[in-house]
C-alpha cells in the first residue's frame, strides 16, 4: 500500500511536469499547427535562468524568485521566437516547423557555451528538501510542489479559456482558423499570446524540472520534450483536459513500468502511444479521419 | 557560346548519368591525389586523416539521400529514422562479439533484421498520418536509444558503446594505412544509395511517391494505394540506412549510441533541407556539407584565432551544434529550397527559377500540419492538381500545391 502511494504521488509528480510543458504544445499546435521543437529549448532557458537567480539569492526568497524568473525567461524567448521567427514565415507550415527544429538545436548548444555542459547542483531550501508523511508512505516535498502548480495551471488555463474573452478566441481559432479571421479578429495576436503563455509554462516547468532533479543540465528541455509530444498526440491537440489526462495517464504508466523493471518505463510510454494511436481512429484535431 | 559550355549544354555531358559518373570517378581517384587544400583539409588528399574525414562525409550524404527518399521525394516526415542506423550498426557489432559470426554474414543479417524491422514499423505507423506519424515514429526512435544506452549494457556497451572485434575485421579495412580502402567502401555505399533512390525516383512508385507528397487523397481517387507506396519508400530509406550504420561502424571501429538519439535524425533532416530536399544532389551537397561541418568545427573551435576571441563570442563558436542549428535556420528563411536550389536558380534562365520557387511551394504544401490531411484536400479545386497527381513535375505540382495553401 506504502509503495502504490508513493508510486502514485511520484507518477502525478512527473505527470505535472509533462502537463505543464505540454499544455503550451497542445495551445500552440491546436491554433497555429506548429509543432514546436523549440519548446524544449524554452524549457531548458527557464531552468537555467532560474538556477542564477536561486543560487544569486538563495533560501525561500531564492525559490520563488526562481519560479518568477524561470516563467520570465520563457514567456520572453518565446514570445520573441513568435514574433522573429514563426511569424514571418506566415503560410509556409512546414518551414515553420524546420524553423523551430534548429532553434531546438541552437539553443541549448547555446546554454552549454554560457553555462557549461557540466549539470548545475540547484541546492534546495531546508523545508523543500524533506519528505512528507502521506498515509505511511514518505513523498518527496518537491513532488507535491509540482502537483500543486500543475493542478493551479489547470484551473486557471481552463478559466482563461472559457470565461474569457481571448479565451474565446483562442478557442474559436482551435476550431476554424478562417472563420474567425473572416468575422475581422487578428488572430495573429492570439498566436502571439499563446506562444508567451506556453512560453511561460515551459520556463516555469524548466525551474520546477532543476528542483525535481535537483540540477539543471543543457538537455533537460529535450528529454522532457519527447514526453510531452506523446502527451500532446494523446490528448487531443487543442485540448487543455485531454492534455491533463494523457500527462496523467504517461506519468503513472512510466512510474509504475519502472517500478516494475529499470527502463521499461520509457518502452512502455511508447506501447502506450502506439496502442492508443492504432486503436482510436481519429485524426488529431479529434475530428473522424 | 564557346566549345565549353557547348560540350556541357549539348555533348555527351548533357546527360544526367554522364555527368554523375564523373563526379563519382573523381571522387574515386581521390585517395590517389596528393593536391593539398590548405585551410579546409589539414593534409593532401592521401593522409588518413583528410581520408576518415571525407569518408564520414560520404557515409552521411548516402544516409541523407536516403532520408530524402521519404522527406523530399514522399513527403512523408519520419523522426526516427536513426533507429534504422542504429539497427544495423548495433545488430551487426552484437552478432560479432557476442555470436562469433563473420563480418560480412553479421552485415549481411543486420541488413535483413532492419529490413523486418522497417516492415513491421511502418506497417504500424503509417496506419496514422501526418503528425502522428512523425510521433509514433519519434517515440520508437526514443526506444531503441533508450535501450541501446541502458537496455543491457553488457550487449550494447551502454552509453559508451560497444568496440567492434578487431579480429574479425578483414586486415584490408584495419589500420591507418587502408583508411582509403574503408574510404572506397563510403563511396560505393554513397553510390549504392544514389543509384537506389535515382532509379527508385525516375520509375512508376517513385513518381506515384512524388504524387503523394503533392495530394495524398487525389493519389487514392486514381485507384492507388497510399499506404503501400510510403511502405515502399519508407522500407527502401530503412533498408538504405541500416547499410550506412554498417559502414559508419567499420570506419569508427565500433557502434555508438549518437546514431540513436534523437538529434542525430534531427541532423539528418539538417542535412536535407540544408543541400534542398526532393532535389536530385540537394541531400548529398547537404550530407557533405553536414558531415565536413560537424567535423571540422569543432577543430576551428579549438584553434587559437577562436581562443583569441573574447569569451562573449568564444563561447558559442565553440558548439557545432549551435552553429549548424542557426545556419540552418538561416537557409530555411533565405533558400527555402536548400542550396541545390540556390543554385538552381542562380545558373538557370526564368524557367529555372519558376520550378525552384513552384517546389519550394511544393515543400510548404508537403507539411505536416491540417492543410495536408483534412479539409484543404477537399477544398482544392481546379484541374491543377489532378496533373500534379498524374504528372507530378516540378511546375504543375507547385501550383497544385499553391492552391492548397490559398484555401
Amino acid at each position: 500500500m506504502t509503495t502504490v502511494i508513493l508510486l502514485t504521488a511520484t507518477g502525478l509528480g512527473l505527470a505535472a511536469l509533462y502537463f505543464l510543458v505540454a499544455s503550451g504544445l497542445s495551445l500552440i499546435f491546436g491554433l497555429m499547427d506548429v509543432l514546436n521543437f523549440a519548446h524544449g529549448a524554452f524549457v531548458a532557458i527557464g531552468g537555467y535562468v532560474g538556477w542564477t537567480v536561486a543560487d544569486q539569492l538563495g533560501g525561500t526568497l531564492g525559490l520563488f524568485g526562481a519560479l518568477l524568473a524561470g516563467i520570465a525567461s520563457g514567456a520572453a524567448a518565446a514570445f520573441l521566437t513568435e514574433q522573429v521567427i514563426i511569424r514571418p514565415l506566415y503560410r509556409r507550415k512546414l518551414d515553420q516547423v524546420l524553423a523551430t527544429v534548429g532553434l531546438g538545436l541552437a539553443i541549448p548548444a547555446l546554454l552549454q557555451a554560457i553555462w557549461g555542459a557540466d549539470a548545475r547542483t540547484w541546492v534546495l531550501p531546508g523545508w523543500l528538501a524533506g519528505t512528507v508523511q502521506l498515509a505511511g508512505a514518505r513523498v518527496p516535498t518537491v513532488r507535491l510542489v509540482l502537483i500543486g502548480v500543475a493542478v493551479g495551471l489547470l484551473v486557471a488555463l481552463r478559466l482563461l479559456l472559457t470565461r474569457s474573452r481571448a479565451g474565446l478566441i483562442v478557442r474559436a481559432g482551435v476550431e476554424d482558423r478562417e472563420m474567425v479571421t473572416a468575422l475581422g479578429i487578428d488572430v495573429r495576436r492570439a498566436n502571439a499570446a499563446v506562444f508567451a503563455l506556453g512560453g511561460a509554462a515551459a520556463g516555469l516547468a524548466g525551474a520546477l524540472f532543476g528542483l525535481y532533479q535537483g540540477s539543471v543540465s543543457p538537455g533537460d528541455g529535450t528529454s522532457l520534450l519527447i514526453y510531452a509530444f506523446v502527451v500532446v498526440v494523446l490528448g487531443d491537440a487543442g485540448s487543455i483536459t485531454g492534455t491533463a489526462y494523457a500527462a496523467v495517464a504517461v506519468g503513472l504508466v512510466q512510474q509504475y513500468a519502472d517500478y516494475a523493471s529499470a527502463s521499461l518505463g520509457d518502452e512502455s510510454v511508447v506501447v502506450l502511444l502506439a496502442a492508443v494511436l492504432l486503436l482510436r481512429r481519429r485524426n488529431l484535431q479529434g475530428r473522424p479521419a | 557560346m564557346n566549345r565549353v559550355t557547348m560540350l556541357w549544354a549539348r555533348g555527351p555531358l548533357a546527360s544526367r548519368w554522364v555527368r554523375a559518373a564523373l563526379v563519382f570517378a573523381v571522387l574515386y581517384a581521390l585517395p590517389y591525389s596528393t593536391a593539398q587544400i590548405p585551410g579546409v583539409f589539414d593534409g593532401p588528399f592521401d593522409a588518413p586523416g583528410v581520408l576518415q574525414l571525407l569518408a564520414v562525409c560520404l557515409v552521411f550524404a548516402g544516409l541523407a539521400i536516403g532520408y530524402d527518399l521519404l522527406f523530399g521525394h514522399t513527403g512523408v516526415m519520419s523522426f526516427g529514422h536513426g533507429m534504422f542506423v542504429t539497427t544495423g550498426m548495433y545488430a551487426t557489432t552484437i552478432l560479432v562479439d557476442h555470436a562469433g559470426y563473420g563480418l560480412w554474414i553479421s552485415a549481411a543479417a543486420g541488413l535483413g533484421i532492419a529490413l523486418v524491422a522497417a516492415v513491421v514499423l511502418g506497417g504500424v505507423a503509417l496506419r496514422v498520418g501526418g503528425i502522428g506519424f512523425a510521433m509514433v515514429t519519434l517515440a520508437f526512435g526514443q526506444a531503441v536509444s533508450i535501450f541501446v544506452v541502458s537496455g543491457s549494457p553488457q550487449l550494447t556497451g551502454g552509453e559508451q558503446g560497444q568496440t567492434l572485434n578487431s579480429s574479425a575485421v578483414p586486415a584490408a579495412l584495419s589500420g591507418v594505412r587502408n583508411t582509403a580502402n574503408l574510404y572506397w567502401i563510403a563511396l560505393a555505399y554513397l553510390a549504392v544509395c544514389a543509384l537506389v533512390v535515382w532509379g527508385l525516383s525516375a520509375s512508376m512508385p517513385g513518381r506515384v511517391m512524388r504524387a503523394l507528397r503533392e495530394n495524398e487523397r487525389r493519389v487514392e481517387v486514381l485507384g492507388l494505394n497510399p499506404y503501400l507506396f510510403k511502405l515502399l519508400a519508407f522500407t527502401v530509406a530503412g533498408v538504405l540506412a541500416a547499410g550506412g550504420g554498417i559502414v559508419y561502424l567499420l570506419l569508427l571501429g565500433g557502434a555508438t549510441p549518437t546514431v540513436a538519439d534523437s538529434n542525430f535524425t534531427l541532423s539528418l533532416l539538417v542535412m536535407v533541407v540544408l543541400g534542398g530536399a526532393g532535389r536530385r544532389w540537394g541531400a548529398i551537397v547537404g550530407g557533405i556539407i553536414y558531415g565536413y561541418a560537424s567535423q571540422s568545427l569543432t577543430r576551428v573551435s579549438g584553434s587559437s584565432a577562436v581562443a583569441g576571441l573574447p569569451g562573449v563570442l568564444r563561447g558559442p563558436l565553440e558548439q557545432p551544434l549551435f552553429l549548424l542549428g542557426a545556419a540552418f535556420v538561416l537557409v530555411v528563411f533565405f533558400a527555402p529550397g536548400g542550396l541545390a536550389g540556390r543554385i538552381a536558380a542562380m545558373t538557370r534562365t526564368g524557367a529555372g527559377i519558376g520550378a525552384g520557387t513552384g517546389a519550394a511551394a511544393a515543400r510548404t504544401g508537403a507539411g505536416i500540419g491540417k492543410g495536408a490531411t483534412g479539409r484543404g484536400a477537399e477544398a482544392v479545386s481546379g484541374a491543377a492538381t489532378v496533373t500534379g497527381a498524374t504528372a507530378g513535375t516540378g511546375g504543375a505540382a507547385g501550383s497544385g500545391a499553391g492552391t492548397k495553401e490559398a484555401r
